[in-house]
């Protein structure tokens, strides 16, 4: 088991490094000159250089990247060229609230779906057909449009909570609470959907299995069959779905977090991205990757967990 | 990532015509159907339609309500809502075509070369593809704009891009599935280019999935379109179904109705594409054309009146272990086994043969009370222990399981759970069924495996099924069997799934604990060799009847039926050996 | 027409196929684990017209034989001649030439046909694939039906709408399609009920005495193999321990994993089965 989270944490660090040279060649590909931007239309030629040779925009690519990767491997990941904000700070400010609503959602839909999903396994009939046109309904809709149509009913006409603004764990817990609702609400209704799907799906699967048969002809309860081998062996697909809807999710924070204003990284990429910031860009790819590639390890160890058999390979 | 969330494939329908006929005539396939056409329709013809330029602006209609000639209104800026949102969905749904199309370009052809020839390319390919699933799509797509600037159509090359693993992963799963069918490998052995068997073989099981995936990913990419229009990056000044929501979201106090006709026109199209795409899973799968995963059920005739059984020549007298008076069996209105007598007595090992469809585990099934879903006992009697448990709630009739009742499959391997070591296996149903201390279990189950001649107990208690061999998992399954000390022992097909040597020696184990414990056994077998070797009584089954049942050596030895004839006669045992080839031999017959 | 027998007989003498020293081993499982020795220096050969049973256990490798010979399986070392032609690595240029007198009949009916082709689709690809139209080849699926007794209306149909008895009459026929000389049959009645396995193998003698076809019978029921075979070759664990005519082998077999092979297996007579277990028995403390 160690050797494997080892291989793979080796696996997610190459990954990292060839994402991070992808996306730094990529972002130096536009001939933005910069230092125009910064001073303006009417700044002298010679005081753009100047300001370009500082930023070392003046150097090769790929100098410019090994700077920027022996900084950020020592954790210094520059400041903003626009802003000049202190970029780690910027983002380690604004990562509990992003944090927060991945955590939540993740939490949200995992108890959601699994007890939908088993209901609707165990059960079918009519409560099977709800939590499939959930599914339908909930994947289809685009995420976005999910969130207003909340916004609008929760927060304009009923008026239960805040439809904007974002207020700390630590400044007010019940004001917290009041302010991460919608939003967790928002993205979980896209995740459940696609979750309970498998949960339904691979309990009916395990359901129709040999050893099931087996199991209930040594005169076990169909409780104990179903809470200690069913789910067991049925948590593999769900599992990796909830993976990959987590870098789904990241994607559903940028427009949650503009919707609601909440100040979490996802807000912050659109407000950097439109103007090329490259160590603001850099720094937010890498945590969102290691972000997903430390998702992915989590779900894979805990398939290995449950599963013997997905240890060996 | 592991592989599991893809389906196993499942062959399309055969006429591509009769699946669209199929579909449309699903509600759930038609109403879709016919609201995307429309759409489409609407969104294609949006210059004859529209009421005006979706560009023109009249400050003094701004917010305006719905006016003659203007159905839906104006915006703030007072220009014709019903216009911009006609033109707003061509570059919506252009734009969806477009990364659909790149998608498709490059995550088919990929998958089909990773998926049939594997190796180098197969490793190159799918850690790309995992590369590219790690990207978080909304993050890529908006530092791409940084990138690329502000166009719709490059941003949608790029949500092409990284929506194409998707299609890559599943064309890759089926088409590795389908590479290693026998019938590609007997399109090899028949001289078929590769070329070919892709064309004939592959394609065609492959094209379902890709249809349904289209529909699904059509609708992930017009939602993250108009996301991304929504945030105001990709359109500019254009008039887009994303923008036009933005535009609502800003002056939703002013006018909150706004809102409604681009979400619905989003809505609509995405729910339609997602509803289109189950109901062409159905149209196109669910037709019987999967391969099938066992040898059907043949069907029994069909209404033939639950006959009661013909008189046994030893029926009149129950017997005290189990006794079975005119079962039936039946799923739905269709009786699979059509009255039935059979009796074991402690002590006495019973067989039940036929071939496969007769109706014998069937009955092993319905004596356990686990009958698989849909099938139910529809008549007759079954006594263990003289107590009737037709009719018996099903807690009471759990309460024999284990401990009275016991069962040994077919298939060794897919009878142990692969999550839990044998020895949880075993210590579980005896601490259940016993009350017995954990340690106490543990101390039983090594006797246990010990009993059924496992070399080291020790080390296969704590192994894992996958860890040990098909005749180990056998001897295990008995092992559990036998642990919370039974009367009746229901073995169905307890050997066909193991080597001739392997066999004798579970033949032989069989024997010695139902001797020593002087068990009841029901013996379920196809094989007539074994019957003759385990058994005392034996009952014939063919098409759900018992056709001829007495003691072994008189129902082998002078069978009365002719079915037990015929049967006797397919064995080869006694057939001489071909006699040796000589060159001379004539080819005329 | 008298010359040309006797010249006949001198060919018939000379192996159809000849197997030397064959080895194939597979990759072993997960990272620079050991490959697997399926087969350990393998020696067969089949005559025209002759049929040679592989007998064995499951992982003795008969399986691999079969597929090493139609080039399914990859050959380590060793040499596979099949008319004159060496073919242990044949490209696959050559491997299609060769598809005409190399067939093969699967265990499994149910994998074998492709679920969504209908029969006569699957029968006319291996016509279709030597360049026979599409009309003849229409006509000669007919004629293949006919000679594995199926009604020729099989043909639009789709294999689900058979039992197994009768797929695998239609895996019969693709392998005579083009009329081959040696056809490959890895277990081809093992997962079929008795009387209808009996009906199969008549089957395929009847088909070898009107065409002198040669077959490879692979079968872990040393009473099937005995039945169909001349000749019998005992695999065990990539080995053939013992080879020798059928009544030879399965009377009075020489090594004692035939003994035990033989012993084994379950007679459907009760006296004779009680002995044969006690010989079993003895068999077994002795070794």
């Amino acid at each position: 088991m160690l050797s494997f989270v080892l291989r793979r944490t080796a696996a997610g660090v190459v990954l990292l490094f060839v994402i991070s040279v992808l996306s730094y060649l990529l972002l130096s590909i536009p001939d933005n000159d910069v230092g125009r931007q910064l001073l303006g239309n009417r700044a002298a030629q010679d005081l753009v250089d100047a300001k370009n040779a500082e930023l070392g925009l003046d150097r090769p690519v790929l100098a410019q990247y090994a700077d920027w990767l022996a900084h950020a491997l020592r954790g210094d990941f520059g400041t903003s060229w626009f802003t000049g904000e202190d970029v780690l700070q910027s983002i380690t400010t604004r990562l509990p609230v992003t944090l927060s609503l991945m955590v939540g959602v993740t939490l949200v839909s995992a108890v959601l779906s699994l007890l939908l999903g088993v209901w609707a396994g165990v059960r079918r009939g009519a409560i099977d057909r709800f939590v499939q046109i959930l599914g339908v309904v909930g994947y289809a809709l685009p995420g976005f449009l999910v969130t207003l149509v909340i916004v609008v009913v929760f927060a304009v006409r009923l008026g239960w909570f805040p439809a904007i603004g974002y207020i700390g764990f630590s400044e007010s817990p019940s004001g917290w609470l009041s302010t991460i609702t919608l939003p967790i609400a928002s993205l979980s209704v896209a995740t459940v959907a696609g979750v309970s799907q498998q949960v339904r799906g691979a309990v009916i699967d395990v359901l129709r299995q040999d050893y099931v048969r087996t199991l209930r002809a040594r005169g076990l309860p169909p409780g104990r069959i179903l809470f200690r081998h069913v789910l067991r062996n049925a948590a593999a697909p769900p599992l990796t779905v909830l993976g990959l809807q987590f870098v789904g999710m990241l994607g559903g924070a940028v427009l949650v977090e503009q919707i609601f204003g909440l100040p979490g990284i996802g807000s912050m990429t659109v407000t950097y991205t439109t103007r090329g910031d490259i160590p603001m860009i850099m720094a937010i790819v890498m945590f969102t990757v290691v972000g997903v590639i430390a998702i992915n390890l989590l779900v894979d160890v805990l398939i290995g967990w449950l599963n013997p058999k997905a240890r060996v390979s | 990532m592991s592989e599991t969330v893809e389906k196993a494939p499942a062959a399309p329908a055969r006429r591509p015509g009769g699946a669209l006929r199929r579909l449309l005539r699903n509600p759930l396939g038609l109403i879709p159907a016919v609201l995307l056409a429309a759409i489409v329709v609407a969104v294609l013809l949006a210059p004859v339609l529209s009421p005006q330029d979706p560009d023109t602006a009249d400050l003094a209609d701004s917010f305006g309500g719905a006016a003659a000639g203007h159905p839906l209104g104006f915006d703030s800026a007072g220009r014709d809502l019903l216009s911009r949102l006609l033109h707003g969905g061509r570059f919506t749904l252009g734009g969806a075509v477009i990364a659909l199309l790149v998608a498709l370009a490059l995550g088919v052809p990929a998958g089909l070369l990773a998926g049939y020839r594997g190796g180098r390319f197969d490793a190159a390919a799918s850690w790309t593809v995992d590369l590219v699933m790690a990207l978080p799509a909304m993050v890529v797509l908006l530092a791409s704009r940084a990138i690329l600037g502000n166009t719709v159509w490059v941003l949608m090359v790029v949500l092409g891009v990284l929506v194409a693993p998707s299609f890559f992963r599943l064309v890759r799963g089926i088409v590795a599935g389908v590479r290693g069918e026998l019938y590609v490998d007997a399109a090899k052995v028949s001289g078929l280019t590769d070329l070919r068997i892709v064309a004939r073989h592959v394609l065609i099981v492959v094209r379902a999935p890709i249809i349904i995936q289209v529909a699904l990913v059509a609708g992930l990419a017009i939602g993250l379109q108009a996301g991304l229009e929504f945030l105001g990056i990709g359109s500019g000044d254009t008039p887009t179904w994303g923008a036009m929501l933005n535009e609502a979201f800003q002056n939703m106090e002013q006018a909150p109705s706004m809102i409604v006709w681009p979400g619905l026109a989003l809505g609509l199209t995405s729910a339609s594409l997602v509803l289109l795409a189950g109901a062409l899973r159905d149209a196109l799968e669910d037709r019987g054309d999967r391969p099938a995963p066992a040898r059907p059920r043949r069907r029994p005739r069909a209404d033939t009146p639950a006959a009661t059984a013909p008189a046994d020549a030893d029926g009149a007298e129950r017997a005290d272990l189990l006794s079975v008076r005119g079962l039936a069996v039946s799923y739905g209105t269709k009786e699979v086994v059509h009255g039935i007598d059979l009796d074991v007595r402690a002590g006495e090992i019973v067989g039940l043969v036929g071939e496969s469809g007769s109706g014998k585990s069937q009955t092993a099934f319905s004596i356990l009370g686990i009958l698989p879903e849909g099938g139910r006992v529809s008549g007759g009697s079954v006594t263990v222990l003289g107590r009737e448990i037709v009719g018996l709630p099903e807690r009471e009739h759990r309460a024999l399981r284990g401990d009275v009742v016991a069962y040994v499959p077919q298939e060794p391997m897919s009878n142990l759970d692969p999550s839990f070591t044998i020895g949880a296996q075993l210590v579980e149903p005896m601490r259940y069924k016993l009350g017995i201390s954990k340690a106490e279990a543990k101390r039983r189950a090594l006797d246990l495996l010990r009993q059924v001649e496992i070399p080291d107990p020790e080390r296969t208690y704590g192994s894992y099924p996958h860890e040990i061999s098909g005749g180990m998992a056998q001897r295990v399954l008995i092992a559990g069997a036998m642990s919370c000390d039974p009367k009746l022992l229901i073995a169905d097909e307890p050997t066909t799934a193991l080597d001739v040597m392997v066999q004798a020696e579970i033949l032989g184990l069989l024997r010695r604990l139902q001797a020593e414990r002087g068990l009841g056994v029901l013996l379920v077998t196809h094989n007539l060799g074994v019957v003759a070797d385990l058994c005392d009584r034996v009952g014939v089954m063919h098409d759900g009847r018992i056709v001829e049942s007495g003691p072994v050596e008189r129902v082998l030895g002078e069978p009365a039926e002719p079915y037990t004839r015929r049967l006797l006669g397919a064995v080869l045992d006694d057939v001489p050996a071909r006699a040796p080839w000589r060159p001379a031999q004539k080819e005329t017959a | 027409m008298k010359d040309e027998a006797v010249k006949d007989d001198a060919a018939k003498d000379r192996a159809l196929l000849t197997v030397e020293d064959l080895w194939v081993s597979f990759p072993g499982k997960g990272f620079r684990a050991p490959r697997t020795e399926v087969l350990k220096g393998v020696s067969l050969e089949v005559r025209p017209g002759e049929t040679l049973g592989m007998v064995g256990g499951s992982g003795s490798g008969k399986t691999t034989i079969g597929r090493a010979i139609l080039g399914l399986a990859p050959v380590r070392s060793g040499s596979i001649t099949f008319a004159g032609e060496r073919i242990e690595r044949a490209p696959a240029k050559q491997r299609r030439r060769l598809s005409k007198d190399l067939q093969v009949v699967f265990q499994d009916p149910y994998t074998s046909l492709n679920p969504s082709l209908a029969i006569g689709d699957t029968l006319s690809e291996p016509l279709l694939a030597q360049g026979i139209g599409r009309r003849e080849a229409r006509r000669r699926v007919g004629d293949l039906l006919e000679r594995v007794h199926l009604p020729s209306d099989a043909a639009a149909r789709l294999p689900r709408e058979f039992s197994g008895g009768q797929r695998q009459r239609v895996a019969i026929a693709r392998a005579l399609a083009i009329g081959p000389k040696l056809i490959v049959c890895d277990e081809p009645v093992s997962a079929l009920d008795l009387t209808t396995q009996r009906t199969v193998l008549d089957l395929l003698l009847e088909i070898q005495e009107r065409t002198n076809v040669s077959y490879l019978f692979v079968s872990h029921d040393l009473a099937v193999v005995r039945f169909v075979s001349h000749r019998v070759a005992v695999l065990h664990r990539g080995e053939i321990v013992e080879t020798g005519d059928a009544a030879r082998v399965t009377a009075d077999p020489q090594h004692p994993y035939t003994r035990s092979l033989l012993l084994s297996a379950p007679v459907a007579d009760v006296a004779e089965q009680r002995a044969r277990r006690e010989a079993f028995e003895h068999e077994r403390a002795a070794s």
